[in-house]
């Protein structure tokens, strides 16, 4: 795996001065290939959201770099920073994903319009990433008309249409229930699987499954990283007791 | 599993009609996804019991194949009726390992109870992880009774690390309560 897709490298983030100074990151590195989801856990206060931000480059580091697609965002002038955010990076959140008065084809083609491309093509490629989501057939629907699932869907399909493979997920299932969130989440991971690469920030562990790496953050800093996934393999009598609580009576 | 768990299973499937032991066996089998393997002295262990207890009883002796057929009676239909109808009762396994060794790492002096949470939650969600990679492969196959079974251990498993989430919240605004004890 070394088709890195985004770099976070020593960042630290401080707000405020003086009394008031809080440091939200505290040299945190982090880098995620094409084809891989890594989710962020931590306290609430730990840092998740600031990382998020930063890597999407919404905020800029006080020291540290991240680089998108092999480009420096510290080097970046604040329009060229907006232009890769546009051109290579997706958001996802709980809620509010949507433009409301916009269908959902429109909803995905919006930042390939922003950044110049004609509106059939934009149309052509946002109907192909809603393919890629299961929902081609709601193109035309308007947010209020689909279920907080379907939603979820297409704001996975518009973080990935056209160039972008940068995903970055903040709770995207907290308004679900479980069996739809599971829905939305393997919609997310087959996206992933195929080349785009994610950052799921997540407060359920059963979410930050769907990861290939977990990182724990902690007053700023990755104090923790899960290691290599082995699945289980279950003798009859594992299962049982597993099933059984622990208690193969 | 526990032998009540099997003794409650086969009794619910008399419920349904008269079976053989064999028929038995692979029809609790069947109901569960293949992942309770039974033997066959387990199965004529627990009919045995049931039918000593007055739950089944075993019709008009062996036929010419050696076979007994099994029949729930009244008192077993009433014990399956309420089995369906009360939850598992978790006290009845006070013995979980996790819950005891934090107890005793925050009660004790000289133990590392952050270190120790850590390390948990790092080998759960592993675990987790694992789970998950199964539960998608029992999805793409379309094995719903392993997806179900599945699902049933990835919700332990996370309830596991919600809980050492809690506990390690708790000692972070409460710390050291091995400290307090030792100055008691």
């Amino acid at each position: 795996m070394s088709d890195v897709v985004l770099e976070i490298a020593h960042v630290t983030h401080v707000h405020g001065t003086g009394a008031a100074e809080v440091r939200a990151l505290a040299g945190v590195s982090l880098t995620v290939h094409a084809g891989e989801l890594v989710a962020v856990m931590g306290p609430s206060g730990s840092g998740k959201s600031s990382l998020l931000a930063l890597a999407g480059g919404l905020d800029v580091p006080t020291s540290g770099d991240v680089v998108i697609e092999g480009r420096s965002l510290a080097r970046a002038s604040a329009r060229e920073r907006a232009a890769m955010r546009r051109r290579h990076v997706g958001y996802v959140f709980q809620d509010l994903n949507l433009v409301p008065s916009l269908t959902a084809a429109e909803n995905v083609a919006l930042p390939l319009e922003l950044d110049g491309v004609r509106t059939r093509d934009a149309r052509a490629q946002a109907v192909a990433a809603l393919e890629g989501v299961g929902i081609e057939g709601l193109a035309d629907r308007f947010p209020d008309d689909m279920s907080g699932g379907q939603q979820q869907r297409v704001a996975i399909a518009r973080a990935l249409v056209g160039p972008r493979r940068i995903l970055l997920a903040d709770e995207p299932t907290g308004a679900l229930d479980t069996a739809t969130g599971d829905v939305v989440l393997g919609v997310l991971r087959s996206r992933i699987d195929d080349g785009a690469a994610g950052v799921l920030v997540t407060h359920e562990p059963r979410h930050a499954a769907w990861a290939d790496r977990v990182v724990f953050l902690r007053d700023g800093m990755i104090v923790d990283e899960s290691g290599d996934v082995v699945e289980p393999v279950f003798t009859d009598q594992v299962l049982a007791a597993e099933l059984a609580g622990g208690d193969d009576a | 599993m526990s032998a009540q768990a099997v003794r409650r299973g086969l009794l619910a499937l008399l419920a349904k009609e008269p079976m053989y032991g064999a028929r038995l066996r692979s029809e609790f089998e069947q109901a569960t996804g293949g992942t309770w393997p039974l033997n066959v002295g387990q199965v004529y262990t627990t009919l045995n019991r049931l039918e000593r207890d007055g739950l089944v009883v075993g019709g008009g002796g062996a036929d010419d194949e050696g076979r007994i057929l099994y029949a729930i009676t009244e008192a077993g239909h009433a014990e399956v009726d309420h089995w369906w109808s009360s939850p598992i009762d978790h006290a009845s396994d006070p013995r979980d390992e996790l819950a005891i060794k934090i107890a005793l790492a925050v009660t004790l002096p000289g133990v590392n109870a952050t270190g120790l949470l850590q390390a948990q939650r790092r080998s759960t969600l592993s675990h987790l992880q694992g789970l998950n990679r199964l539960k998608r492969r029992a999805s793409s196959e379309g094995d719903q009774a392993w997806q179900l079974v599945l699902d049933r251990l990835l919700f332990a498993a996370e309830a596991e690390v919600r809980w050492v989430d809690h506990v390690d919240a708790l000692l972070s605004v409460h710390p050291l309560p091995a400290a307090r004890k030792e100055s008691r």
